[in-house]
């Protein structure tokens, strides 16, 4: 609609007769602008195309539940299955893990960013390495690892492996790294403890960089679904992910129902992303040249 | 006093030492492991011995193994160039001052922070053969409807068939179903590929393309001397990226075309899925370990390229 109105406004200097002195530079300058319009309206024609392709599935997926009882099929999918219970659980887990995450990074990074001792770039170097395998590799005796703690089928098994996050440490200590060392050392000279300076003037520092981890990790842990299908086995602790999944399986001819469980599981996400899409877009793009 | 300096000789460790614990045991300790189960016969029973490189040899004469090697290359090769080609065409419709621009890259970004798992469910019901949208309007427009997810014919099988040629084997190309998941997986991640390309165009300083207007270059001639050589590091580095992303495809695969099996006759079976399955439907951990290594040094491979490729990217920033 948008394209068609400004291409249709595009043509209308060129067809008109000239109205301005009739130089020929003005006659440029028409034409320039008519094609600049006619460019800039197939760009929007490409552009809502590509919205559209991206937008669809997720028109469908509301229309679709809404189709033949319209708001009733939410209400069904949520009390078929307990998919309060796996809300809940998807949100304790995020949040203890976020929380776990920004403490232990903030922590780490601090340390690796601005105190000198021994063997810190060794460890420094041990943590980025494991960043190198990614997570199918080392499922299966993490599995055996968390049978032997005896926590398979467990809250534990869900946060407690993802409360250190080594790419938040690295996005942090590159950002504290940017902190003058000389700050510190005459704070520290000051009397003043490292945690108060790290509470104090790191930290406040570093809002932006913090948002950033802090979003990241929302993202990850609230959509992660292979760790939690393979480490819990009872209903009472699925996860949202792992919930959508069985209920996929069990209510495969069911669309109405299937869509609208779709629906609320993606929307609280869908919410935060429209909230702080500015910053997560850039978190996105930036962290992924800098990686 | 001597008591003050050792606990400030300490006190660094124990900041790193609630992660240090966590990626000790949960990281280092199961990547070490997976190295050793590969020579072990660890099952369902524990460990029961070493066995050296039985494992590996049992891969090398496994079709199923190989099965999901050549599907996941497949995948690779499929949505890798797509999920190029695409976003390189948005993200230069994107550059420069436009209206809307936020409004599109939010659009584009939607399926990005989606899961993985939502987007499979809502994808199945597309495809869905029966009453699904796709069908629907392929019907509508006269066309016959087809089978997507459950299709385990090869496309080339399928396109050439009507003119007589009936190729076998890797000849046949990807299942319709395999296929079908990779049209998922490139819309899944088109909005982060269009923002990746869309930082590195306009890291292009437009001086150059200005130097260019005033040689005259077509549009194809700026893109071709200019655009694409200067936006080289970043598309290396989507290159990459992409190609580790689709190595590790398990949401889609297992979603879509549930277990057991892995699609329909095995045709989107893919690594990562073999060895989820072979690990915790049969608990083969020492078979499934060898898996593991095989997977970790293909795409220790490829990070390492890809690290060369940033540390390329750093200096042609300044």
């Amino acid at each position: 609609m948008w394209g068609r109105r400004a291409r249709a406004g595009g043509h209308v200097p060129v067809t008109c007769p000239r109205k301005t002195g009739g130089t020929d530079s003005g006659k440029n300058g028409l034409i320039m602008t008519a094609r600049a319009i006619a460019r800039t309206a197939a760009k929007h024609f490409f552009l809502i195309l590509g919205g559209f392709v991206m937008l669809l599935p997720f028109l469908w997926m509301v229309g679709t539940s809404l189709e033949q009882g319209g708001f009733s099929n939410y209400v069904e999918a949520w009390t078929k299955v307990p998919f309060g219970r796996y809300f809940l659980n998807t949100l304790l887990v995020t949040v203890l893990v976020v929380f776990g995450v920004l403490v232990t990074s903030c922590l780490a990074a601090y340390s690796f960013a601005t105190m000198k001792y021994r063997g810190r770039d060794m460890l420094f170097l041990l943590f980025l390495s494991t960043m190198m395998v990614p997570q199918p590799v080392y499922l299966a005796p993490s599995y055996v690892i968390l049978a032997k703690l005896g926590w398979i089928n467990t809250y534990a098994a869900l946060i407690v492996p993802w409360v250190a996050n080594v790419f938040s440490i690295f996005l942090l200590r590159q950002h504290f790294r940017t902190i003058p060392i000389s700050l510190y050392e005459a704070a520290i000279l000051d009397g003043c403890s490292r945690l108060k300076y790290l509470w104090k003037v790191v930290l406040p520092l570093s809002k932006s960089v913090i948002i950033t981890v802090l979003l990241f990790n929302i993202i990850s842990s609230w959509n992660s679904f292979m760790w939690p299908l393979v480490v819990t086995h009872s209903e009472e602790l699925r996860v949202l992910q792992v919930g959508l999944s069985y209920f996929n399986q069990e209510q495969s001819s069911n669309h109405q129902l299937l869509m609208a469980a779709s629906t609320f599981s993606t929307l609280p996400l869908i919410v935060l992303f429209l909230a702080a899409q500015k910053r997560i877009v850039a978190s996105y793009s930036r962290s992924g040249i800098k990686d | 006093m001597r008591t003050k300096s050792r606990k400030s000789r300490i006190e660094p460790y124990l900041y790193i030492l609630p992660a240090l614990l966590v990626v000790l045991v949960f990281r280092t300790l199961p990547i070490l492991s997976s190295f050793t189960a590969s020579f072990t016969d660890y099952d369902i029973g524990g460990f029961h011995g070493f066995v050296g490189l039985d494992n590996y040899a049992r891969m090398l004469s496994d079709a199923r193994f190989w099965q999901s090697v050549i599907n996941t290359l497949f995948f690779v090769i499929g949505v890798v160039p797509a999920g190029i080609i695409f976003p390189l065409f948005l993200a230069i419709l994107l550059r420069g001052k436009l209206a809307g621009k936020g409004f599109y890259r939010t659009i584009y970004f939607l399926p990005v922070v989606t899961s993985a798992v939502a987007i499979s469910v809502v994808w199945t019901w597309l495809y869905n053969p029966e009453a699904g949208p796709i069908n629907r309007i392929i019907t509508a427009l006269g066309g016959d409807p087809l089978l997507w997810l459950r299709e385990p014919r090869g496309i080339f099988e399928m396109m050439l068939a009507p003119i007589g040629i009936h190729p076998k084997g890797i000849l046949a190309g990807p299942s319709l179903a395999l296929v079908s998941l990779m049209g998922v997986s490139v819309w899944k991640s088109a909005g982060y590929n269009t923002v990746l390309f869309l930082a590195g165009l306009e890291n292009i300083p437009n001086t150059y393309y200005e130097a260019a207007k005033l040689d005259g270059a077509g549009k194809w001639g700026t893109f071709r001397h200019i655009t694409w050589p200067l936006l080289s590091p970043t598309t290396y580095y989507v290159l990459i990226m992409s190609t580790i992303i689709s190595f590790k495809t398990f949401a889609l695969v297992y979603v879509m075309t549930p277990p057991p099996g892995g699609g329909p006759l095995g045709t989107t079976n893919v690594i990562v899925f073999y060895l989820f399955q072979k690990a915790f439907d049969r608990f083969d951990i020492g078979y499934a370990s060898a898996i593991s290594v095989f997977l970790f040094l293909v795409l220790l491979g490829l990070t390492m390229i890809q690290r060369k490729v940033a540390g390329r990217k750093v200096h042609y920033g300044s």
